[in-house]
């Protein structure tokens, strides 16, 4: 194998080829026809922007998840902080639409400080991230209960709900445009520049990778863990915010968005444990996870069914995944 | 301990030490500060016999789906299916049972097949496919809980009276799921520490490579514990179904079996990494978070300060060993 790779270097071989194209492209192209198919009027604007304008929170919150992925870990705490923020942001706007801006900053403040946590305990008080983080999952769900009494009550500003809620209309071309695929491409664009474009997420991969490697070769590996965590709350804040738009004020609004968000960054191919991950390919798992949603509701089967297909979904994407892997030694 | 010891090996002496007396150390934590609580709230009376029966009683079923979960975690697997597990157990027995006592043997015979089974597909999806354990199990568990809600979506079926033994029997002054969970304790200690399948699970954790490359069965040594993981769960859903009388698709998922059994195991001296702890380990976290609870009771603790809590104590307790070790954890 060394040997071989010694004496014809691959890169010459591959340089000609078409790059290689990540299949969850593939996948989330055929689920989009076979949606059409069953439902013509998702071609229209409104059809398919209400589909991203649904899908935005899960893509943002992928691509997030995809930075402590990436680096070695989890972040299971990612859905509790989303029902913190929509609760918290509740409570301390009270009904008074001039309070979202500083609200909106509260948010951020305690994203960053959870992420901050998160990291510290990693880094120093060496608790592997699933844990450290199922911790914190438990404490800030306590944390909602504890600031809303149980009950959360009322409901958000309207100029809190704008960027989850709103689409503006009479846009040439697509005739509507939703405030929250606008908050997603932004998003989405810097943490793409993040982890491809910077040193920092060359950092993030080589920490994933091999972390003893990365540290010897100079990386600073708990500076750049915590960034990591640090990212991936700040993007469950932002999701939040979504979220707050178009769901409602309740303490299980972020249940289960961590794991979906883990399953939508496996999905665009990211390596569990490190090293391999790419951020528009999680955005599209988490679009790809949409999808088959949709498709499955589209076919009337109920809830359970979905369920099921999703474990199925799950196990094949990643087995594929391997078996692709060990075909090509890559 | 001994001088002698010193003078053989003085550079191992006090990091193995530590480690093997963790556990321990915790647990007598957790029980000095319950009996200090009792004393100082002058609530003498939950100081006796029954009410240690009564906070050792109270986490059976956690307790026995801990066991299966540490041999899973010392081949270094993880398996996130158990409380779906759990659930699908319960309805099957109580549904097959149906209040006839005639049934019990087969409904038994018919949850052991479902855990042989769910235990084979997990250990060969991990071995065979190669996915990530936490994927595979995620998967198993989402196909588990989608068929069982497709079926059932209420209490089904009942438990005869004669089964209810399972739960509220007495054995002499002992409750006999006390007993039973102390006997599989002993087994899987037994199990563990003195056969070749035993020492097997603690070389694969090691160091997969290395047990492979010294002869061992690797993938049936994994697909093994994973067998054993949900044999256990199917043991702690039987438990249940006897307990409640009846058995609900949700009651796996309710009592979080799924992620409390891998903390209940961490706290118990485990690594995630694999191939280091034990059971011993594992019960002294079972009755560590057992006596949490108690505590939390005996001051009165509101329950959602309670939940805040507990992820806190459940990232200290991981904490105290682990910020000793000097590996770069993710």
């Amino acid at each position: 194998m060394t040997d071989q790779t010694l004496a014809t270097p691959a890169k010459p071989a591959r340089a000609g080829r078409l790059p290689r194209i990540n299949p969850v492209y593939f996948i989330l192209a055929a689920l989009i026809v076979a949606i059409i198919l069953n439902n013509p009027a998702f071609m229209e604007p409104t059809g398919y922007m209400n589909f991203l304008k649904r899908a935005a929170p899960l893509a943002i919150l992928a691509a997030g998840q995809l930075y402590v992925i990436v680096s070695g870990g989890f972040d299971l705490s990612v859905g509790s902080l989303i029902t913190l923020v929509v609760v918290g942001s509740s409570m301390l706007s009270n009904n008074d639409p001039d309070a979202t801006w500083w609200v909106i900053v509260v948010m951020f403040t305690i994203g960053l400080a959870v992420g901050i946590v998160n990291g510290l305990i990693v880094c120093f008080l060496k608790v592997p991230s699933l844990i450290a983080t199922l911790g914190m999952m438990i404490t800030l769900n306590g944390f909602a209960f504890m600031w809303s009494g149980g009950a959360p009550r009322g409901y958000l500003p309207d100029s809190f709900r704008y960027f989850g809620r709103v689409n503006i209309m009479d846009v040439p071309l697509i005739r509507m445009l939703p405030v929250a695929l606008i908050v997603l491409v932004i998003v989405g664009g810097v943490l793409y520049w993040l982890m491809h474009r910077t040193n920092l997420g060359r950092m993030i991969h080589a920490i994933g990778d091999n972390p003893r490697a990365a540290q010897l070769a100079g990386v600073p590996v708990n500076r750049v863990r915590i960034t990591a965590f640090v990212v991936s709350s700040l993007s469950a804040v932002i999701a939040g915010i979504l979220l707050g738009g178009f769901a409602g004020v309740s303490t299980d609004v972020g249940t289960g968005y961590e794991l979906q968000a883990i399953t939508a960054a496996v999905l665009g191919g990211a390596q569990l444990l490190g090293g391999r991950g790419s951020v528009p390919a999680a955005i599209a798992g988490a679009l790809t996870l949409m999808a088959i949603f949709t498709l499955l509701n589209f076919l009337g089967l109920p809830q359970p069914i979905r369920q099921v297909v999703q474990g199925l979904i799950l196990i094949t994407a990643v087995a594929l995944a391997m078996y692709r892997r060990g075909r090509t030694g890559q | 301990m001994t001088s002698a010891t010193v003078e053989q090996v003085p550079e191992r002496r006090p990091k193995f030490r530590f480690d093997r007396w963790a556990p321990a150390l915790l647990l007598l934590t957790a029980i000095l500060i319950y009996v200090v609580a009792c004393l100082t709230t002058v609530q003498t009376q939950y100081l006796n016999w029954n009410n240690l029966l009564a906070v050792a009683g109270r986490s059976i079923a956690l307790g026995i789906t801990a066991i299966g979960q540490t041999f899973v975690i010392l081949v270094a697997s993880i398996d996130l299916s158990v409380a779906s597990l759990i659930s699908a157990t319960a309805v099957l027995a109580s549904v097959v049972m149906n209040g006839d006592p005639v049934m019990m043997v087969p409904a038994i015979g018919a949850t052991l097949v479902l855990g042989v089974v769910v235990g084979l597909i997990n250990g060969l999806i991990i071995t065979r496919l190669d996915v990530n354990p936490l994927i595979a199990t995620l998967g198993m568990s989402l196909i588990i809980q989608g068929c069982l809600s497709a079926f059932v979506s209420n209490f089904a079926g009942s438990v005869p009276r004669e089964f209810q033994f399972f739960a509220y029997g007495d054995v002499g002054g002992v409750p006999f799921a006390i007993l039973f969970f102390l006997a599989l304790a002993i087994v899987g200690f037994l199990v563990l520490s003195f056969t070749r399948f035993g020492s097997n699970v603690y070389a694969v954790g090691g160091n997969r490579d290395a047990a492979r490359f010294a002869g061992i069965s690797t993938s049936k040594v994994i697909v093994i514990a994973h067998v054993i993981c949900s044999l256990c769960a199917t043991l702690a859903g039987l438990y249940l179904a006897s307990r409640l009388r009846s058995g609900a698709p949700w009651i796996g998922a309710n009592g979080v079996y799924d992620l409390e059994s891998i903390a209940v195991v961490v706290i118990g001296g485990t690594i995630l990494a694999g191939g280091r702890g034990g059971i011993g380990g594992t019960v002294a976290g079972v009755m560590i978070f057992s006596l949490i609870d108690s505590i939390f009771n005996v001051l009165g603790v509101d329950a959602f300060v309670k939940q805040v809590l507990r992820g806190m104590i459940i990232v200290a307790a991981v904490a105290f060993y682990a910020v000793r070790s000097k590996r770069i954890v993710a």
